[in-house]
């Protein structure tokens, strides 16, 4: 049981690694498609992935080891973020390691390494996109947590594994808390993953930038695992939305009676699929549709995430006790 | 733990042999603080002797501390019966010293060795000679603040207690102003002691009236003294605001700020690192077990007080261009935080949630120990960085992780941990504040139950400050091009510095990888305040602190998955690709005349916050013109609270004086009436 | 029973909904934006009514509702837009306080009447009794928005976003008002509305602005 546990658990990284390049390259080609734009290919994101490995890394001459390291460390966290999220099934061995609390300070970790990576170089885009990229990590981290805390008064927990086991479980009724938390949850991933109000993922504008200022003193294979890292980390921030919100389909304890290992695996892989499919068209269609916020708006749109997860909040502690209760 | 344990046991002498060897480990510091007036000039005799065996000393308390707490029963009773106890022959006629060594006391001892061997070893690599006062007196003056440091945790009476705490109060006093020569710091000397005496006096009070008509001030007859919940409030009140002066809470904070970055950096590193937490023990012994019930007013009270301390204090680094004075202020912050699982822990106790308020109180007394090691870290790392460079501003570092490679390092470690990042120390207490927070929504109080919780946004606003105002600190100082030429010729720290600096990041690593180890000090603590400890988890190397289902952590996980994912991730790359460098300019989208001038400067990542946080600050700013062709963008912020509290008092107090001094006319015959119709009123109330 | 479960599941639904409109009305600064979240206001209200309708059977409910859909969602906003048009005042620039400072002071408000109405609602016996403190909210947050703008438009749709939080409060403690009561305070609404509109077309002509603090230099000196 256990040896099969660890297979899982090792296939689910690997599932989550190998298609985190996929996810983002949808996201472009919707983006693309709704935009009036011809579509990139789905597999370029892999074969920018390939090239740039090929390439020699071009390092700054005073680039120390910190600069050197943190792309590893970066790919590391999100791989480790990957393996506790329970995007396929709840029953994994690092499952346990963390609750959705400790996810966020994982992010967190990463968030830290990569702008202190950007201010080793000591270039003045660097460390302006180090500077807004952990103020928009201030403004986002109140309103994640927020969000957690609908869930945890829903389910009386913050580890992933029993909030999905707890949604197949009790199957509640519709509390509002749950619409707002969502809603909410949304704005931050956007925030967070440096998406269209906040950072524009295809910007050549230096001055705007925020995520890609960090990145552009590194390249070849630095650039690529970094690269790598955070469509893992917009995938991780998907499938913890999942976790929080449309558990259908994960392989829970006892769940579905009858189904064997291989035909629950297959179940969740095929409804991870259906989801990511829906998400990605979602997250093009929002991009789409809403213009980039000056930066010092940035805190009114974090602003609100927060407002609408407290708002949840307290309707849950007005409405939803006693009808529940 | 075990191991000291095992260590310990060997040698135990008696049922109270922690006590007494804890005497005698206080009492060796006093006499290596002597030992150094022997030759006060000598600095080989003081640094390389005197401070190496002060530091084996702390860890001597620290392992009979350890080793206490180790057997420390889990239950209130028990707790009870463990502790030692004893009356010394010294004091005051009829006034004996009493000591006792409990579960509370063991902790802040463990804290203060643990912390206190770190500072000691940096120390003794770190005084130099021919500023300030001479290196024999700094060593008494040290080893007399660690001695009376030790003695108020451990002091069973009011007596005892005053004499060591003015004892730290002057001893960490002579400290601050050993560079007596510079006007500033004289004034924040002042300032210091000052504050210290007002909280002093009102600590003085709290016991006046905890005693409860008794008059009796051993901790034991207040124990059992019934108070009414006024005077209770009275008492808690007076205890917070005795306390929190010396920690630093606002609005008591302002010496802080001056007080650290003036003194020398072992000094800071032991005010910030230690003595906060000695008030920190005060709030603790009072509310928890001095007084017998406590009011769920009293914890929103402290929660407030603290949560605001801690946005102030993160707000205010944030904006800092010095880097002592940003870690004074971040200190304000996590004093904050400690305060803010204590109101939590007082109000689960009084809505009767023992488990929960266990879970709040493990938060805060973790979190006081990870700030003992990581701020002890940062401000002797700041000393390192002092010597080399001669600079405190930031605005004039930069790219120390060239020159100073241990010391960069090693106080990554300590901005990682202070900024709270799993899988180091910090985050564990937070992980913990925040977990304690999620139960707020249960206490039975119609407003209470909705407000609270948003304050757990408050503690993730704090909390993500947090690691900006790091990354602005360790980005500055360490990381970007030098902002001076001087700078590529800093020297890196010697052998004493790192090795210090080395004990203290190993703690931060150690405690956030197998947070266990903590937690067992911390919960015995909990059991013998509140009856009540947090759940352990089902594998030794994971917390769950309520139940495995609701939550869980392990730090050794998260450790052990990213270096080994790391370590595979290069092996991969190096093995399908290659792993070839090419050195280059800095890209900087194609502009090849950059200066170290153009990075981002302290004052640029305060501007965020400036502007975010604008009604906070009192600001002036300098805005340079545009046509200099080396401008300088200079902007002075000042504390409001500053305005508007201490001001108006400090007039106040000069008006008074004014008054007063109109009595003082200079003529003899005018000062002899003055004592006669004092004789007259006297000999008339008397007869 | 399972019925009237999931009909006061969907109210609760449709009041959050409302609490939602209200802040986001707090954080719009276009007016026309404004407008077309008070008609959307107005159509949950239109929903709940229904719905509380059906679950208690009330004839004068339904009229009330079919009078809420002709007058909130197409009457009202129809001339409000009409309004901005001819005055030209589609924006609403500059708001008295700012707007995260305003969407936490609502913060503060909205958890003031939860606590408020908590021990009401336990008094109450309808089905809505839980959305009485969100209705309060409404109301209060309404109030807010009519402090912390400038411009006379906002104003009034802030004035009547908070009749909008008056009329759920009384479907949501008493089954709704009396219909005559009901009727008269549609045409007070639709009559205040029209003389107001007057009022702007004074006030730009004699100050050239629709901004309210000019109003300020008629007091007496």
């Amino acid at each position: 049981m256990r040896m099969i546990s660890f297979i899982w658990q090792f296939g689910e990284v690997a599932l989550a690694v190998a298609i985190a390049p996929l996810f983002a390259g949808w996201i472009a080609q919707c983006r693309a498609w709704m935009q009036n734009r011809s579509a990139p290919p789905l597999t370029l994101p892999y074969r920018v992935l390939g090239k740039l490995f090929r390439k020699d890394a071009a390092l700054a001459t005073d680039a120390s080891g910190l600069f050197r390291t943190t792309p590893y460390i970066l790919f590391g966290t999100m791989v480790l973020a990957a393996a506790i999220i329970p995007s396929l099934a709840t029953d994994l061995p690092f499952a346990r390691a963390a609750d959705a609390i400790a996810l966020i300070g994982l992010f967190a970790t990463a968030r830290v390494f990569l702008s202190l990576a950007a201010m080793d170089v000591g270039t003045p885009f660097g460390s302006m996109g180090a500077r807004r990229e952990m103020m928009i990590g201030f403004l986002a981290e109140p309103a994640l947590l927020m969000v957690l805390f609908n869930a945890f008064l829903l389910y009386r927990t913050t580890a992933l594994p029993s909030l999905v086991d707890g949604y197949a479980t009790h199957h509640q009724g519709m509390d509002p808390s749950v619409i707002f938390a969502a809603v909410a949850f949304l704005m931050v991933l956007l925030a967070e993953n440096g998406r269209i109000p906040i950072d524009n993922p295809a910007t050549h504008l230096e001055l705007t930038m925020i995520h890609e200022a960090m990145l552009l003193e590194y390249s070849a294979r630095h650039l690529a695992l970094v690269e790598w890292a955070s469509s893992l980390k917009l995938l991780n921030y998907a499938c913890i939305g999942f976790a929080l919100f449309v558990p259908w389909g994960i392989a829970t304890h006892g769940a579905m009676p009858g189904l064997d290992g291989a035909a629950m695996l297959l179940i969740a892989i095929l409804a991870l699929g259906v989801k990511l499919v829906f998400s990605g068209a979602l997250l093009a269609l929002i991009e789409s549709l809403s213009a980039k916020l000056r930066l010092f708006r940035a805190p009114e749109y974090l602003a609100t995430a927060f407002l609408v997860a407290v708002l949840g909040l307290l309707a849950h502690l007005l409405l939803g006790a006693n009808v529940h209760g | 733990m075990p191991i000291f344990h095992a260590i310990l046991s060997s040698s135990a002498a008696g049922p109270d042999g922690d006590l007494h060897r804890l005497q005698w480990l206080i009492g060796a510091w006093l006499l290596i603080g002597t030992a150094g007036m022997l030759r006060p000039r000598s600095l080989r005799y003081v640094a390389h002797w005197l401070f190496p065996l002060g530091a084996l000393v702390s860890l001597g308390i620290a392992a009979t501390a350890g080793g206490f707490l180790a057997v420390a029963p889990m239950t209130r009773q028990a707790a009870g019966m463990a502790a030692q106890t004893q009356i010394l022959p010294l004091g005051l006629p009829d006034l004996p010293f009493h000591l006792r060594l409990d579960a509370l006391s063991g902790f802040f001892l463990l804290l203060l060795g643990l912390a206190g061997a770190g500072i000691s070893t940096f120390a003794a690599g770190y005084f130099r000679s021919g500023t300030g006062s001479a290196p024999g007196l700094l060593g008494l003056e040290y080893h007399l603040f660690l001695a009376s440091m030790a003695l108020v945790i451990l002091a069973d009476d009011a007596y005892l207690f005053m004499v060591a705490w003015e004892t730290m109060a002057l001893s960490s006093y002579f400290l601050v102003t050993s560079q007596h020569r510079i006007p500033e710091i004289r004034r924040a000397g002042f300032l210091y002691l000052v504050m210290a005496h007002v909280g002093a006096i009102s600590i003085l009070l709290c016991f006046g009236v905890m005693q409860g008509g008794s008059w009796q001030f051993s901790f034991q007859a207040m124990r059992s003294a019934s108070l009414t919940p006024f005077w209770a409030s009275a008492a808690f009140l007076l205890a917070l605001l005795g306390f929190g002066a010396k920690a630093g809470l606002v609005p008591m904070h302002v010496w802080l700020p001056e007080a650290h970055p003036a003194a020398p950096s072992p000094v800071s590193a032991m005010m910030s690192g230690l003595m906060l937490k000695t008030a920190i023990y005060g709030v603790l012994r009072v509310s928890f077990d001095l007084l017998h019930f406590r009011l769920w007013q009293w914890g929103a009270l402290t929660l407030a007080l603290g949560l605001f301390s801690a946005i102030f204090g993160a707000i205010f680094a944030a904006v800092q261009t010095d880097m002592k004075r940003l870690l004074a202020y971040s200190s304000i912050e996590n004093v904050g935080l400690i305060f803010t699982g204590i109101g939590l822990a007082i109000l689960f106790d009084a809505s009767g949630m023992p488990l929960f308020a266990a879970l709040a109180l493990t938060a805060a007394l973790v979190h006081a120990l990870n700030h003992a090691f990581f701020k002890s870290l940062l401000f002797l790392a700041t000393g390192s960085v002092l010597h080399s460079t001669h600079q405190r501003l930031l605005g004039k570092l930069g790219g120390l992780i060239r020159s100073m490679p241990w010391v960069a390092v090693l106080t990554l470690v300590g901005t990682l941990a202070i900024a709270g990042l799993p899988p180091l120390n910090g985050f564990v207490s937070e992980w913990l504040l925040l977990q304690s927070f999620l139960f707020t929504p249960q206490i039975p109080h119609a407003f209470l139950n909705m407000i609270i919780p948003t304050g757990a946004a408050a503690l993730a606003l704090i909390l993500a400050l947090a690691a900006y105002v790091m990354v602005k600190f360790y980005g500055v100082v360490f990381l970007g091009q030098p902002r001076e030429s001087s700078l590529t010729h800093a020297h890196d720290a010697n052998w004493m510095e790192r090795l210090g600096l080395g004990w203290l990041a190993l703690g931060c690593i150690l405690i956030g990888v197998l947070p266990r180890l903590a937690l067992r000090a911390s919960s015995a603590v909990t059991s013998s305040l509140l009856g009540a400890k947090v759940h352990d988890g089902s594998f030794p190397w994971t917390i769950a602190p309520v139940a495995a289902e609701q939550a869980s952590y392990s730090g050794l996980i998260f450790f052990v998955v990213i270096v080994a994912v790391v370590g595979i991730t290069f092996l991969l790359v190096r093995l399908l690709a290659h792993g070839r460098v090419r050195r280059t300019p800095a890209w900087d989208c194609g502009y090849p005349w950059q200066t170290s001038r153009m990075q981002d400067t302290a004052e640029g990542f305060g501007q965020p916050i400036r502007h975010m946080f604008g009604a906070f600050f009192h600001m002036e700013r300098e805005l340079p013109s545009p046509s200099d062709p080396a401008p300088q963008y200079r902007i002075h912020i000042e504390d409001r609270l500053w305005r508007a509290i201490y001001q108006p008092i400090a007039r106040a107090v000069q008006w008074l004086a004014d008054k007063v001094g109109v009595l003082q006319g200079g003529r003899l015959a005018i000062y002899l009436l003055y004592s006669f119709l004092t004789l007259l009123v006297l000999l008339v109330f008397v007869l | 029973m399972v019925r009237s479960h999931l009909i006061a599941q969907l109210l609760n639904l449709l009041a959050a909904g409302l609490l939602l409109l209200s802040f986001s009305m707090l954080s719009r600064r276009r007016t026309q934006r404004l407008i077309n979240l008070y008609a959307w206001q107005g159509s949950i209200l239109f929903l709940s009514t229904c719905l509380v309708a059906y679950d208690a059977g009330l004839k004068e409910l339904w009229y009330s509702a079919a009078l809420t859909l002709l007058l909130k969602v197409i009457l009202l906003p129809v001339i409000l837009h009409r309004l901005i048009q001819r005055l030209g005042a589609q924006w609403d620039t500059e708001p008295v306080v700012d707007i995260p400072v305003t969407m936490l002071a609502g913060l503060g408000l909205v958890i003031f009447a939860f606590g408020l109405a908590e021990p009401i609602s336990h008094l109450a016996t309808t089905i809505t009794r839980n959305t009485l403190g969100i209705a309060l909210a409404v109301i209060l947050l309404s109030f807010l928005m009519m402090i912390t703008r400038r411009k006379a438009v906002t104003q009034v749709i802030g004035f009547l976003a908070m009749e909008n939080g008056l009329f759920f409060a009384a479907t949501s403690a008493t089954y709704g008002m009396p219909m005559v009561i009901e009727l008269g305070i549609a045409l007070d609404v639709l009559v205040g509305v029209f003389i107001l509109g007057i009022f702007f077309f004074q006030i730009r002509e004699q100050f050239d602005s629709l901004d309210l603090h000019h109003l300020e230099s008629l007091k007496d000196e």
